[in-house]
């Protein structure tokens, strides 16, 4: 018996402790916001946040995450309007869309340790999510905005 | 469970539309069906010479009973029968629609039409065709639409039609300043007849307020950036069952026997199906193999893993990239098939000061859409139904009645949005399987999920070709014969005994439409027989055609000591407009050559732009260099300055790309950005990594560890796109989804021998720039 937390609502699994995180929450649990593209953590369009931190759902079996939180895309914000999640409409970032909400969970990750990344920054947190639609130009343009209306968020709480 | 693809909402997820009998112009789901019947007018003009879209299958409609659906509330929604795959066709159909409808764009929904191409005319998603084709139907549909709401009004007040005007969602009486909104008038409209097309009047152009403007959002950004948006693959239905399917490795193979009794131990599988080889041409057929059929996705490829099969590997069992390659070489070596002849190149090549040779490799690629394949069906009372990431809804339609046994009408194809198409998702075999595995479990609910190593491994590939171009050149370096041998094998012999020569359709891009101006010019196409599944990639046949071109013009102003850009610019010629048929192309992208000439004054400005944009000319720093190629595809006119940068390793990385883009008029400037922005890191990726290798028969990537696609870290710094206006409003359309890619790989590895003095004929560069 496996228990986990998944966008904070409290879960058990008894099936198969080495299916992959990624197809428990595709097809038991039925949020398919997380995606399939590899199985092999080489595209991170499975990105989702374990205990806040992002991770690979294809490669991590839901052993592992016994007594975990996990947040997927479904569960980022309440209402759509985590400041990625915002830039993201703002820019139109997404072409096809289906590695948007891997590229989003890994962009939210990469803010909440470094608020204000560099290029390089983002280049090296993001690397391991593919768009073969091509949206790196627009996805850095939408991580500096995001950054910069959390910034102000924070500025005008003080 | 199941949710149809939404439109703009509020933050409330997909939006159903309440499609009520009152509901007008019906559209949109299943009211529309109720009240459509019969409504289409057979409007395609099909006794006139088909070009463009009347030569598409079943044409097109522009009613806007099909079209246009308006609530009581005023909600409008908008039914695109075109497929979303990334390319914002969905916002971008809406956008022309609500214009002529004079409708306000934040009660615009869209919903996606099933595959009914009798009812919504011509479905097939490729060739860069959705606004080509559609913006003028979809404009009739929705300027019609906006007459019957003012014929209502004035039905209402007992004025004339004529003292009326539609404006932002209500239609105005400026005399009286009564108005009413469309919801008001939804019902009466629709009792109206449908004015007569002639008749319609459509928007003068300045007056567009969404057509041609950057300020429209895309319609699925919510669901997008929600993970509410569904996919093929995020079908979910009562009861479905998983499967995964292990299939021949080799193209052709069959399975000799195999033993399921390991997988059939794996908690929640529940049966293995085989699944018989087609013959070849397959066309869409399933390739065969075994189905293990489970209760959750993982059980289904833990269950595959255990499979015991033994393969018959079949005609294809020795097909090598590197055998082949050879072949193609030789082939591209000896007299060919003359497909484009001018002038005596024989003559000319026999009196130039000096020739030029060179050739050109570009291997099979994989379109490698992020989602891979995915398909769910299921057969009840007699009917399949299906929810598929398709290209193609028709044929898909078609080939699934036939696959499970039903008649076309008793199977509907619900069409979700594709993670990406490419081309790969125009081939619907992964739709099939899920029909016929369906039916093997007694109609019960299946999804089909292929893996990345299915993807890579069992594709419709980009072709393969040997490209060998030789010149004549005077004594001021001018050329003045010329001789392009393109070898490749065809898509052709995926649906018919294999031609082993390249059908007009792949000729016409970019080789027997090549638009320079040369006195001796001959094109040739050897044998290259197939040996596996050859299938559309986005841009096709341009992208090996343009590589070479367009390196072999850099190469000649080389060998000239002349500036490549000036080069390019008198090859080009002068503006002029050109026959396509008269220059050797026949089929000029299905369009009619009088409606669209090859504009070589077009073709320069574009080159001239992107030259610009880049400042080319200008001094780079050491281990830096600019380059440029342009292309002229899908009736659109594309030119690339890139700048690259080569580092000691011979690491290649692209600080800065300029592209210029004449497309006729924009529909939607913002998506043709992103298309263009996309074009180069897709072109970038042909440089760098993509390469689809066979030995054995057997493709030699498995995941995205050995088919790269580019990383963040590896896109440009910065893109530039610039828009060339349309010299006029009224002028056809060119397309926007595939022209921005050929042209891209030819301007990087120019730029990289500028920077190096290397040349790079054979793709991907991988080592090649290193010392």
């Amino acid at each position: 018996m496996t228990r986990l937390i998944v966008n904070g609502v409290e879960r058990r699994y008894d099936g198969d402790p080495d299916m992959p995180l990624l197809w428990y929450l595709r097809d038991e649990i039925g949020l398919t916001g997380t995606k399939f593209g590899c199985g092999q953590a080489l595209c991170g369009a499975c990105t989702v946040h374990v205990d806040g931190a992002a991770a690979f759902a294809c490669i991590t079996p839901v052993s592992t995450v016994d007594g975990a939180s996990i947040t997927t895309i479904e569960g980022l914000s309440a209402d759509g309007a985590h400041p990625v999640q915002v830039a993201w409409r703002e820019l139109n970032v997404a072409q096809c869309g289906y590695c948007q909400t891997g590229q989003i969970m890994q962009a939210a990750s990469l803010l909440a340790t470094t608020p204000d990344p560099s290029d390089a920054d983002i280049d090296a947190a993001m690397s391991g999510n593919l768009c073969r639609c091509g949206t790196y130009v627009r996805i850095r343009a939408a991580i500096k905005q995001a950054a910069g209306s959390i910034k102000q968020a924070a500025g005008d709480q003080k | 469970m199941i949710r149809a693809p939404s439109g703009p909402s509020k933050g409330t997820g997909p939006s159903i539309v309440n499609i009520s009998r009152r509901g007008f112009l019906a559209g949109a789901g299943a009211g529309a069906l109720v009240l459509a019947v019969g409504l289409p007018r057979l409007t395609s003009a099909q006794e006139q010479k088909a070009f463009g879209v009347d030569a598409m299958p079943n044409g097109w409609r522009d009613d806007p009973r099909v079209f246009v659906a308006i609530a009581p509330d005023g909600i409008v929604t908008v039914t695109c029968h075109r497929q979303e795959m990334g390319q914002g066709v969905r916002t971008s159909i809406a956008m022309v629609v609500a214009d002529e409808l004079e409708a306000d764009w934040s009660k615009i929904r869209v919903a996606q039409a099933p595959a009914d191409e009798a009812r919504f005319g011509n479905q097939d998603t490729d060739g860069s065709r959705s606004l080509r084709h559609f913006y003028m139907p979809m404009r009739r549909a929705g300027a019609a639409a906006r007459a019957m709401l003012e014929q209502a009004a004035a039905d209402r007040w007992g004025v004339p039609v004529a003292e009326l005007r539609a404006r932002n969602h209500a239609v105005v009486h400026e005399a009286s300043g009564r108005s009413l909104g469309y919801g008001e008038l939804a019902a009466a409209a629709s009792a109206l007849p449908v004015p007569d097309r002639d008749r319609v009047r459509l928007k003068d152009p300045k007056d567009f307020r969404y057509i041609g403007t950057q300020n429209v959002g895309l319609v699925d950004n919510w669901d997008i950036t929600t993970g509410k948006a569904q996919y093929g693959i995020d079908t979910r239905l009562d009861g479905m069952l998983y499967a995964v399917v292990a299939r021949p490795p080799v193209y052709g193979g069959k399975v000799v026997r195999f033993d399921a009794a390991e997988t059939m131990k794996v908690p929640g599988v529940v049966k293995v199906v085989p699944i018989d080889t087609p013959t070849i041409p397959s066309e869409f057929a399933p390739v065969g193999g075994v189905a293990v059929v489970a209760r959750n996705t993982w059980a289904a490829m833990q269950g595959r893993e255990r499979l015991k099969v033994e393969w018959d590997d079949g005609p294809n069992a020795g097909y090598s990239s590197d055998s082949y390659r050879a072949q193609l070489e030789q082939a591209a070596r000896q007299p060919a098939k003359v497909v484009r002849a001018q002038g005596d190149v024989d003559e000319a090549m026999g009196r130039a000061r000096r020739r030029v040779e060179a050739e050109y490799y570009i291997p099979h690629l994989a379109q490698a859409p992020m989602e891979p394949p995915a398909a769910v069906a299921r057969i009840v009372d007699g009917r399949c139904e299906a929810w598929a990431c398709t290209q193609a809804p028709q044929v898909t339609r078609t080939r699934l009645a036939e696959q499970v046994g039903l008649p076309e009408e008793k199977v509907t194809v619900h069409v979700t949005l594709l993670g990406g198409g490419f081309g790969r998702k125009s081939k619907p075999d992964y739709v099939l399987e899920a029909g016929l595995l369906s039916k093997a479990m007694d109609g019960a609910p299946v999804k089909v999920t292929w893996t990345r190593e299915d993807d890579l491994h069992h594709g419709y590939y980009h072709t393969v070709s040997v490209e060998r171009l030789e010149a004549g050149l005077d004594d001021d370096g001018r050329a003045v014969a010329w001789l392009h041998r393109s070898a490749a094998p065809t898509i052709g012999s995926i649906f018919a005994p294999d031609p082993k020569h390249e059908l007009p359709f792949e000729l016409g891009m970019g080789l027997t439409n090549t638009p320079f101006d040369l006195p001796n010019y001959r094109a040739e196409n050897p044998e290259a027989p197939a040996h596996v599944r050859i299938g559309w990639f986005r841009s096709v046949s341009n992208i090996p055609h343009a590589f070479a071109i367009q390196s072999f013009v850099a190469e000649l102003a080389h060998a000239a000591g002349r500036d490549h850009k000036d080069y390019l610019l008198e090859l080009i010629g002068p503006p002029r407009l050109l026959d396509p048929v008269e220059i050797g192309d026949v089929w000029n992208y299905g369009e009619s050559p009088e409606r669209y000439r090859i504009d070589t004054g077009r073709l320069r400005r574009v080159v001239e732009t992107a030259a610009d944009g880049i400042g080319w000319g200008r001094q780079v720093p050491r281990g830096r260099g600019l380059g440029l190629a342009a292309h002229y595809s899908f009736l659109t006119y594309v030119a690339v300055a890139a700048e690259v940068e080569v580092a000691s390793d011979g690491g290649l990385s692209v600080p800065r790309v300029d592209i210029a883009v004449d497309c006729g008029p924009q529909v939607n400037p913002e998506r043709i950005r992103a298309q263009m922005e996309g074009a180069v890191m897709m072109g970038l990726g042909l440089v760098s990594t993509a390469e689809v290798t066979f030995r054995n028969g057997r493709a030699q990537q498995d995941n995205f560890d050995s088919y790269e696609l580019t990383r963040i870290d590896r896109a440009p710094g910065e893109i530039r796109v610039h828009l060339l206006p349309a010299a006029d409003p009224n002028m056809p359309l060119g397309g926007v989804g595939e022209p921005g890619v050929p042209p891209v790989a030819p301007a990087i590895v120019n730029a990289a021998f500028a920077a190096t003095g290397k040349r790079i004929r054979s793709l991907p560069v991988r080592g090649q720039l290193a010392v």
